[in-house]
């Protein structure tokens, strides 16, 4: 009874169309859920914003759905929510993406509203006056946030100044309460458009009738204004490792984020750092980090390594939350791991099981309309070819020992990582 | 309409299998009918560092085997203590699906409690709770809880206090575990890709030749009627204040329950059932709110428990707005909805995002094995196959009266969460030292 490959979606049961504006269509059908899943993105982001305007894409995306030329606030609530619908849209760093659920039924009504937000926002002056103070108290509250501010100070000291990862896509206290309508009117007008969007619908709908549907609310859209993606250089290695510490008083817990830029989602080593990334903090329970400082040391309740991946390069990166007491042990132990996996190759065993893990686990993956629509924007996303799955296996199962080590050895250096730690004082 | 069938095997244990073929994988839950709430003061937490105990291996699955075994086959797995059981699954490739059959088997019985793993698990279990408290919520939540319950065992968090924490002994954890671990006292559930003749007949193979054990007896002490309206307050470093209201209410068995799960549906707003949700922008509180600019977010929920619980509704104030103020808007907008109840439309509304939320909820096998676990431990699994027709029955005269009976200022315990500047916290934790 095991899952068929060819039971996942590929070049046969995806249907996918280009209209002529540039923007890209995928529709899946899957019946044997009541709902439909929306899911996309366009290449609106941080990137497109000056850092004295630092936010302005994020708070952009955020107020689209605070009013329309067809619906005002109330009204795209009401339509929804009468429905048990849900629409969203967020702004990061290279791309603003959207996603909403509905019966199956209800998805021109989803598509009738993301069409509206996206094409006609009205950004009206007291929706986004409340959407500010919303957005000021949530910057406020994270600054109490251990997890945040770790990862904060992680990015900022990796990525230099001028980078798009330096700051947060979300903005500063500072540059959101000088963000006026007016800028996000002109943002708006000048970056969302058409051009490389991409619209993934999933679920219990006929294709044809869900890229007809798609036809009628977004064809006559185009902007020529439209400004070119950005494309930042990765920074250059550093020499030596800094560590940042945030002190946060009245907190118990310390978060430690450590790392180094990683590979992109394009490099030709992504899935042999993936694969090595499992072995390292992922796979039984968190890998070698999690049994080392979870199972047999007891420090953390979590530690994990992840690789972001990401059009630009992200970080490759581990967390950990641990007593302020046990930080250095902590960083010493993970950073002995890193060591160990840019020193040594990994055993056979590991590496069967780690590629046996990656390739079992596309079944649950892919469960429901949630799964199926994101790994098809992916898949898009990255061009990686509507039969990307049906391949999976081979790309995986070529994978040496050695290629892992190189891939481990070509992003981390346990001698210069970047180590940012957030919690009490005089931990 | 369901294709649930229940069987009850000669140990007692209870099976509830639904086929469901949408996608070749199986789900498969063992809830045990023992939480938080059976613990008495002193080992608060036990039933929570039980479920960790019970990832530490077997002699026929030792430390470490089960997780990397359950990853090679693209499984996941997972455990989580509540206030009314402890459950475990594996969701798995439909193949695979007699390792998890034999590994809840073996670990019904035979879990290790080694004196080490014991003390090394204390510190990541310390962890976990710091880690909780590194947020402003779980204090107030915790806070809140004990004030609303002072004599039943809902009074502490799930993960159990601090001190109980760090004296608990291996021999009180092994102990709990010997007493409510057993095939009599658990309800397994498999949802997923099978035939049911042949997964019965496996699961008969493997679970029937484990004996039953003796009922355990419950450490259960009702809660008195209370007497009149409790305030509490924390006080602690931050920015962001918070205010929780938390209400009793009944258990999910009473037919009150459906009622006011529609009323916080127009109050505060639904969550779901763990299959996606909505924004909860039309619901009459974040109007009064968020709307008017006093909150940021605010959200409403009752949690089916087999004793009475809580209706809480919790707010995230924005900055520079005072907790008064935000406490005379939410008064006002409850004191309304007692007064008039709730419209047509607002109850129909509510009725037909239950009906799509239960839909989403439903498309996860993992899911529908939880709920349908969930469900029979207070009751029965036909509360959660129910749920929707449950709710179409309840009337605009059955929210006013609920709402009028539960949210009384006397029913309830206002919680504020106050954020203290750097210095007047520290002469606080000084006065504390002190003390002590």
């Amino acid at each position: 009874m095991s899952a068929p490959i060819d039971s996942f979606p590929n070049s046969r049961n995806i249907v996918r169309e280009v209209l002529p504006n540039g923007l890209v269509v995928l529709v899946y059908e899957n019946f044997t859920a009541q709902s439909v899943v929306l899911t996309g993105s366009l290449t609106v982001g941080s990137s497109l914003e000056s850092a004295v305007q630092s936010g302005l894409a994020a708070m952009t995306a955020d107020a689209l759905t605070r009013g329309s030329a067809s619906y005002d606030f109330a009204a795209i609530s009401e339509a929804l929510e009468s429905v048990g619908a849900d629409l969203d849209v967020n702004g990061s760093t290279f791309t603003s993406s959207f996603s909403g659920k509905a019966l199956g039924e209800d998805l021109p009504l989803l598509l009738d509203i993301l069409g509206d937000v996206l094409r006609h926002p009205t950004f009206p002056e007291n929706e986004v006056e409340r959407l500010r103070g919303e957005t000021l108290t949530g910057l406020n509250y994270r600054q109490q946030d251990t997890r945040y501010r770790a990862a904060r100070a992680f990015y900022e000291t990796l990525y230099p100044e001028g980078h798009p990862y330096h700051l947060s896509a979300r903005g500063t206290l500072e540059t959101v309460a000088r963000l006026s309508v007016d800028d996000l009117r002109a943002f708006h007008r000048r970056c969302y458009g058409p051009r490389e969007m991409i619209l993934v619908i999933t679920g219990a709908v006929k294709a044809d009738e869900a890229i007809q549907a798609v036809r009628q609310r977004f064809d006559d859209w185009f902007n020529p204004d439209q400004p070119p993606r950005v494309r930042p250089q990765n920074p250059a290695p550093a020499q030596a490792t800094r560590r940042v510490q945030v002190a946060i008083p009245g907190k118990t817990q310390s978060d430690i984020m450590l790392g180094a830029v990683g590979p992109s989602r394009l490099d030709a080593d992504y899935h042999a750092a993936q694969l090595a990334n499992s072995i390292l903090g992922q796979f039984g329970m968190m890998g070698r980090i999690g049994g080392k400082v979870r199972e047999e040391l007891g420090l953390a309740y979590y530690a994990y390594s992840q690789i972001e991946g990401g059009v630009t390069a992200l970080p490759w990166n581990v967390s950990a939350g641990v007593d302020p007491e046990n930080v250095d042990l902590a960083i010493e132990k993970i950073t002995d791991e890193i060591r160990r996996i840019t020193r040594e190759l990994v055993s056979d065993d590991e590496l069967a099981d780690n590629k046996s893990f990656f390739i079992g686990r596309l079944p649950l993956q892919l469960e429901a309309n949630e799964g199926i629509a994101s790994m098809i924007r992916n898949i898009e996303t990255f061009d990686l070819g509507l039969d990307y799955l049906l391949g999976y296996r081979d790309i995986v199962g070529v994978l040496t020992r050695e290629d892992l080590l190189k891939a481990a050895q070509h992003y981390l250096n346990p001698e210069s990582l970047v180590v940012a730690v957030a919690g009490p004082p005089d931990a | 309409m369901s294709n649930v069938v229940r069987h009850v095997l000669s140990n007692g244990l209870v099976v509830l299998l639904k086929p469901v073929r949408t996608a070749p994988i199986i789900s498969w839950w063992v809830l045990y009918r023992i939480g938080s709430r059976n613990e008495p003061t002193g080992i608060t937490g036990a039933s929570h560092w039980v479920e960790h105990m019970l990832f530490k291996g077997t002699d026929q699955f030792p430390a470490g085997y089960l997780d990397k075994a359950i990853d090679r086959v693209g499984g996941s797995w997972n455990a989580q203590t509540f206030f009314d059981y402890t459950a475990y699954y594996e969701t798995l490739p439909a193949a695979e699906i007699d390792l998890a059959l034999r590994l809840e088997a073996d670990r019904m019985i035979n879990a290790r409690f080694d004196v080490e793993e014991v003390e090394s698990e204390r510190t990541v279990i310390i962890s976990e709770r710091q880690g909780a408290e590194n947020s402003p919520m779980f204090w107030l939540g915790e806070e809140v809880q004990a004030s609303v319950f002072r004599v039943h065992g809902y009074h502490h968090e799930i993960i159990g206090d601090m001190t109980d924490l760090r004296t608990m002994t291996r021999d009180d954890l092994y102990g709990h575990y010997r007493r409510h671990y057993m095939p009599n006292n658990a309800i397994a559930v498999a949802v997923g890709d099978f035939d049911p003749d042949e997964m019965l007949e496996r699961i008969r193979t493997i679970y029937e030749p484990i004996p039953a054990g003796t009922a355990p007896m419950l450490f259960v002490r009702p809660e008195p009627a209370q007497q009149g309206e409790r305030r509490v307050a924390v006080e602690r470093h931050g920015t962001t204040s918070f205010i929780q209201l938390a209400y009793r209410v009944p258990a999910a068995t009473d037919p009150d329950w459906f009622k006011l799960e529609l009323l916080n549906s127009v109050l505060a707003g639904t969550d779901g059932f763990g299959g996606g949700g909505i924004d909860n922008r039309t619901t009459r509180l974040y109007k009064a709110l968020v709307e008017t600019a006093l909150a940021i977010d605010v959200d409403g929920g009752m949690t089916p428990t087999i004793d009475p619980f809580m209706y809480t509704i919790t707010v995230v104030l924005r900055d520079g707005v005072e907790h008064q103020t935000v406490q005379n808007a939410l008064d006002e907008a409850i004191n309304r909805v007692i007064a008039e109840g709730v419209t047509e439309r607002e109850l129909e509304r509510a009725k037909k995002q239950a009906r799509a939320l239960f839909a989403y909820g439903t498309e996860r096998v993992t899911m529908q094995a939880f709920w349908l676990a969930f469900a029979e431990n207070f009751n029965s699994y036909s509360w959660f196959e129910d749920y929707v027709q449950s709710l179409e029955s309840v009337t605009l005269d059955d929210v006013k009266e609920v709402a009028a009976r539960y949210l009384r200022t006397q029913n309830r315990t206002v919680g504020w969460f106050v954020p203290m500047t750097d210095a007047a916290q520290d002469d606080a934790e000084q006065d504390e030292e002190d003390v002590e």
